[in-house]
């Protein structure tokens, strides 16, 4: 269980999963392994479902079907037995509250809160969930600002910042978590072409670092060159998965073909 | 890690021109177009305005030496000061309950969702005057109010005259019932805050209360603020009901009370108006920074005045240009287009 942050120990097991958004099944059985200290890469169109797979991985969604896994810890549920059968027990707000603070994640609409500064974003969930003091969050908050590249925009609020910049705080936001993994959902597709350059940079940074990072986006230049795991997904489901270099170069599905000829 | 502010370059505010020290040339400078309509209405309004001074000032039915005396009068001014504590504590218990009954509006819990339906059905559909009175007559419906298990023993009880006194009835009265309109104040502006506000609260691994009150609320505020400083004026003249209880202290009785005594109820009226604008004037400031404390963040120019930030009103485009992460201002810089007289020269 506490290997170092090395080797092929899977951070994120997803086996199986399905997901009903009512009658639309949205998930039609996901399986994807992201072993530690790696970055996966979620391409697709849009509507295949990507953001799901994120959102499930977080619990902002109740799964349909099927078990994830964070570093060996099932999310959501307790396996248990009733009445002699194994059963699964649906845990409860606080514990589900404190899966979620293991895992960072990264929003397309950023989801800065307007009311605080960057600098007070990015304390907040550190005062309030990791009950670290304020001297303490404030000075991780400058140290992650800073390597953000955000130190001179600490006491602005996101009103005042520009895309690129908000992502970056929501980004730092993030990592004062001192999250295992972190999952980014589109994190530059409400950016300005110009302004997306900034916000993959930090990201890059960051997986260089060895952080376990999922990120789901339409930025090939950034699968290609970061990337360890590379999949494409269509209609719910996995269509290819592969390097880099074999799904982007050397497609074997038509469908994974069709996309990246329309993308570029 | 790298650090990544100010890979770009500046943006520069380009130089002077050397003549004027106007970095635009050709500033225009246009003959304005007129607003005769604007003077025209100012005469009008300054007539109509005359008009209503001299009706008041010249007819003596309104006997101002008489508005002089009473208006700082010992009854009258304890009558201001009743109808203040009226309105603030009722205010107060309005709001407080308000935010409970919105909570369980939106609670998961079906039982809650429906006690805070039924509460607001049923004090917002009966009259606050039906209610005021009904407060009033609370000790003959209940001589004796006993804390304990419904049909079981008791444990405290108290005598309902010495617990609910005239002025705790008006203020449960006032308050109770503003709490089922607040109510859906609070509401609309919890609704108002962006889903994605609690998503990311929630992906920070923050508890649901902790999310309703470091993230949700505050947002909430800035919506809430205002038709609440409606409803805290209204409350103000609101409180003249209270004699239904009977309660015979507030600023309306009071005047009331010498007009009927002195045979002069237009001056008296006049006394009672002029308290409840003053009133109204001094909560209309005080709306007006709490509203500005709430908005902060959301008006870009006003910066919150916290810990006394970074320049005063730095703009979304000046950060970003600022933070020269954007390559626009350089490459138009780069393409040397004639801008700024001499501003190539400058370099």
């Amino acid at each position: 269980m506490s290997e170092p942050t090395t080797g092929d120990a899977p951070m994120v097991e997803i086996a199986g999963l399905h997901k009903e958004f009512g009658h639309l099944h949205v998930l039609r059985g996901i399986d994807l392994v992201v072993p530690k200290g790696t970055v996966c890469v979620v391409l697709g169109p849009s509507g295949s479902g990507k953001s799901t797979v994120l959102r499930c991985v977080n619990e902002l969604e109740d799964i349909t079907a099927g078990r994830i896994r964070v570093d060996g810890e099932l999310m959501g549920y307790r396996e248990g037995t009733k009445g002699g059968k194994p059963a699964l027990f649906r845990l409860g707000s606080r514990e589900i509250a404190r899966q979620r603070a293991r895992i960072g994640m990264v929003f397309q609409r950023f989801n800065l809160f307007p009311h605080m500064t960057a600098r007070q974003n990015v304390m907040e969930a550190q005062v309030q969930v990791l009950r670290r003091s304020k001297a303490e969050a404030g000075a991780r908050a400058d140290e992650l600002l800073r390597r953000v590249g955000l130190s001179d925009r600490a006491e602005h609020y996101p009103a005042q910042l520009s895309g690129g910049q908000q992502q970056r705080v929501a980004i730092a936001r993030a990592l004062a978590m001192d999250p295992e993994l972190m999952l980014f959902d589109e994190p530059t597709s409400a950016l300005d072409p110009e302004l997306v350059g900034e916000v993959l940079a930090v990201m890059r940074d960051l997986a260089q670092s060895g952080m376990t990072m999922i990120v789901v986006t339409h930025e090939l230049g950034f699968a290609r060159e970061v990337a360890d795991q590379v999949v494409f997904m269509a209609d719910g489901a996995v269509v290819e998965r592969g390097t880099p270099a074999e799904v982007l170069d050397h497609p074997r599905e038509a469908r994974t073909q069709e996309f990246l000829s329309s993308v570029l | 890690m790298s650090d990544l502010a100010g890979q770009g370059r500046t943006a520069s505010s380009g130089p002077a021109s050397p003549s004027t020290g106007d970095p635009v040339p050709d500033r225009i400078h246009a003959v304005p177009v007129r607003h005769p309509g604007r003077w025209l209405s100012a005469v009008v309004v300054l007539v109509l305005a005359a008009m209503v001074v001299h009706a008041l000032v010249t007819n003596d039915k309104f006997d101002w030496p008489t508005v002089g005396k009473y208006l700082f009068n010992e009854q009258v001014v304890r009558g201001v000061g009743w109808t203040l504590w009226l309105t603030v504590a009722s205010m107060i218990l309005g709001i407080v309950l308000a935010v409970l009954l919105a909570i369980m509006r939106r609670s998961d819990n079906p039982v809650m969702r429906s006690v805070s339906w039924v509460y607001i059905w049923f004090f917002r559909g009966t009259p606050i005057y039906t209610q005021l009175v009904f407060w009033g007559l609370i000790s003959v419906l209940y001589p004796k109010i006993s804390l304990g298990v419904p049909f079981g023993p008791e444990w405290f009880h108290f005598t309902t005259t010495e617990l609910v006194t005239a002025s705790r009835a008006a203020i449960l009265g006032l308050g109770l019932n503003e709490a089922a309109y607040l109510a859906e104040i609070v509401r609309a502006g919890l609704q108002s805050v962006d889903r994605g506000q609690e998503e990311a609260a929630r992906a920070l691994g923050m508890k649901d209360s902790t999310i309703l009150r470091r993230i949700v609320l505050p947002q909430a505020m800035r919506v809430i603020v205002p038709p609440t400083g409606n409803e805290t004026i209204s409350m103000l003249k609101t409180t003249s009901l209270v004699l239904a209880v009977p309660f015979t202290l507030d600023l309306q009785f009071a005047t009331n009370a010498i007009a009927s005594r002195t045979f002069q109820p237009i001056p008296l009226l006049v006394v009672a108006a002029i308290w409840y604008l003053a009133i109204t004037s001094v909560l209309m400031v005080g709306q007006h920074y709490l509203e500005r404390y709430y908005g902060r963040g959301f008006d870009e120019h006003h910066r919150g005045g916290r810990r006394g930030g970074p320049g005063g009103r730095t703009t979304r485009q000046e950060a970003i240009a600022e933070a020269g992460t954007t390559p626009d201002i350089a490459v138009f810089d780069d393409m040397g287009r004639p801008h700024a007289g001499g501003a190539g020269g400058a370099r």
